[in-house]
């Protein structure tokens, strides 16, 4: 009993039990037949949201006015600059890697700069970062589509045991994005931060080298997560970031996140990940248009969100 | 002389305005005439209604993603019911106002984040449009066509019509009691509370103001633009955000300004121009005005700064 009820206190529960019933009736109006390929493809895609989900949501819990805009532009210009550095060779792989951490780096640190020095608030500034990112991504990329090595693509498009290696990335980093938040003092000093910034800094806690390191943090989730990408779906795209502009602030809130900050929650951007992809593959399976797709993705985000706000407010 | 903080709050912004148009007037002298200047803040009146519907709903707190979505829709409805059977039109332009309102309660009753919320409608209202007009296309209504190309003497339509927004706003929001309760929503809900009036109304109320604007920015978005499609003005979210931060309001505590929201979202129509005289590379545009944008933030701090500098002395 005690053990139902811890249960049902956790946040994240709600995300995963609208995932589980998305995923029953997609499978039973298909007769069964596409769990399999169902599930890999979720957990594949639901990957890439996670990835960019975890970095949004460090900086969310930082507090009211944080969020991070320039994910999608990071992702393309860190995809488009890998593979135009790697050039097909397999040997690349890791400075390719490497480059694009290093560009989640600098991006990080400018956005930082320009919230700090310039005072800008963190919307405004990382738009107009991420206008220039997109820029330098426009002029490097020249409409060329270059391929990954070998290697990469075969590594990003393939299972181990089942389980699409792309996820297992994921998890690797949600083990260590969880370890940050809940066992270090990096953690706590960024849900102090999140909860009351003047509290924070009164303790003595170190307000602005949190925030950059979050700020990096990231951004390198991005970069990473746009390196992926382009080598998992064959080649970098301008537009191959867009989609997880919206995608990444929502998961990060459906998943439970305190949207006012000062509280994370790394299972529920899983569960809100995979519910995401798996709505559109419903209604995809349902054979519904474009239109009604996007109005009912709207509506069930707006549904779970008021379910999962609503116990909130009870409390 | 004292300057009260409100006119400070103005005068940044009207300055890094005109020092905009005197760089576009240097390069361009042609510019500094009737057509000129029609063409240079054309596309400016749609996008001043959207950043007053967006300042509308940042002085109370929150903030609305779907503005650039919720446009769209519009524009999509003015180029086809509003167009073929206007009472039709004008039935859903009221059904989405209440829309509005109906989204405000329900932020506030269930004390929601109004960025997922808006994020959610977002989809709702891109789907909408995607069934009205699945490709681009529909038509003007003569009217909307005949208010935004008509050529009022000595000053163009985009400035007259510009400066009509920004008054009548200006007395609704700072001048009226109206505007009061709806900044002291933003500034403190406690004291509004307790001094018995009810937010919930005032909220809904501001909700559906900034969904009567944003119908309007759709009409004459379509005015100018002769048809539609579903992700015509997608960009507008930003660019309203943009707008009103711009034109000095702030996200959080009722501090807004609709004459320097207006002022913004003129600056920001000019900086589009302003790349193109400069002949920058079609690469480089985006980044440009993001460079732009993150320039006039800095002079507003620099002269943010010197003020204080003025009062300690």
């Amino acid at each position: 009993m005690n053990g139902t009820r811890l249960l049902f206190s956790k946040p994240w529960i709600w995300s995963f039990a609208a995932t589980i019933t998305v995923w029953i009736v997609t499978v039973l109006f298909t007769g069964g037949a596409s769990s399999l390929g169902l599930s890999q493809a979720a957990l594949t895609f639901a990957a890439f949201s996670v990835i960019v989900g975890l970095g949004q949501m460090f900086v969310i819990t930082l507090g009211p006015g944080n969020i991070d805009l320039s994910v999608p532009a990071t992702m393309t210009l860190s995809g488009t600059l890998a593979l135009k550095l790697m050039d097909v060779q397999d040997g690349m792989i890791v400075v390719g890697l490497l480059v694009s951490i290093l560009l989640g780096f600098g991006i990080g640190i400018g956005n930082y700069v320009l919230i700090k020095l310039l005072r800008i608030p963190p919307i405004i500034a990382t738009l107009s970062m991420s206008f220039i990112i997109q820029s330098t991504a426009i002029w490097t990329n020249r409409g060329l589509r270059i391929k990954p090595p070998e290697i990469l693509a075969s590594f990003t498009t393939s299972n181990l045991f089942g389980v699409p290696n792309i996820a297992i990335v994921a998890l690797i980093l949600s083990v260590i994005a969880w370890v940050l938040l809940e066992k270090t003092v990096y953690g706590r000093w960024i849900s102090a931060i999140g909860q009351s910034t003047f509290a924070a800094r009164m303790t003595g806690i170190p307000v602005d080298g949190t925030r950059l390191v979050t700020y990096i943090l990231c951004a390198v989730l991005a970069s990473i997560c746009g390196y992926l990408l382009a080598s998992f779906s064959g080649g970098a795209a301008l537009n191959m970031g867009s989609e997880y502009l919206l995608m990444s602030i929502a998961v990060v809130v459906i998943g439970g996140t305190a949207v006012a900050g000062g509280n994370s929650n790394i299972p529920g951007i899983w569960g809100a990940s995979l519910f995401m992809f798996l709505v559109v593959s419903m209604l995809n399976t349902y054979g519904f248009g474009a239109g009604f797709r996007l109005i009912l993705t709207g509506l069930i985000i707006i549904a779970v969100i008021l379910l999962a706000g609503g116990r909130q407010s009870s409390r | 002389m004292r300057i009260s903080t409100s006119t400070i709050r103005l005068v940044i912004p009207a300055a890094s305005l005109a020092l905009l148009l005197a760089a576009v007037f240097y390069m361009q002298p042609r510019a500094m005439s009737y057509t000129g200047l029609n063409l240079l803040f054309n596309l400016a009146v749609p996008i001043a209604l959207a950043t007053v519907a967006q300042m509308l709903i940042m002085a109370v707190n929150d903030l609305d993603l779907s503005m650039g979505a919720f446009v769209s829709f519009c524009a999509c409805v003015t180029a086809t019911f509003l167009q073929a059977s206007p009472t039709l039109g004008v039935l859903i332009f009221l059904g989405a106002i209440v829309a509005y309102a109906v989204i405000g309660v329900v932020i506030h009753v269930r004390e929601l984040p109004s960025i997922v919320v808006t994020l959610g409608m977002s989809f709702v209202w891109g789907g909408l449009a995607v069934l009205m007009l699945p490709s681009p296309g529909g038509e003007a209504p003569g009217w909307a066509r005949w208010l935004m190309t008509s050529r009022p003497p000595f000053v163009p339509m985009a400035i007259v019509a510009s400066i009509v927004i920004a008054l009548i706003t200006h007395f609704v929001i700072m001048r009226s009691s109206v505007g009061v309760l709806i900044r002291g929503v933003g500034g403190n809900v406690r004291s509004v509370e307790r001094a018995g009036w009810s937010v919930i109304r005032i909220r809904a109320g501001t909700y559906a103001l900034a969904g009567f604007f944003a119908v309007l920015s759709g009409i004459a978005l379509v005015g100018l633009t002769t048809s539609a499609d579903a992700n015509i003005a997608l960009r507008y979210t930003l660019l309203s955000i943009a707008g009103v931060i711009l034109g000095g309001g702030e996200f959080v505590g009722g501090k807004v300004s609709p004459i320097g929201a207006v002022i913004g979202a003129l600056t920001l129509t000019l900086a589009g121009s302003f790349l193109s005289f400069m002949r920058i590379s079609p690469d480089w545009q985006i980044g440009a005005q993001g460079a732009i944008l993150i320039v006039v933030l800095g002079l507003r701090l620099l002269l943010n700064r010197l003020e204080k500098r003025e009062k300690s002395r």
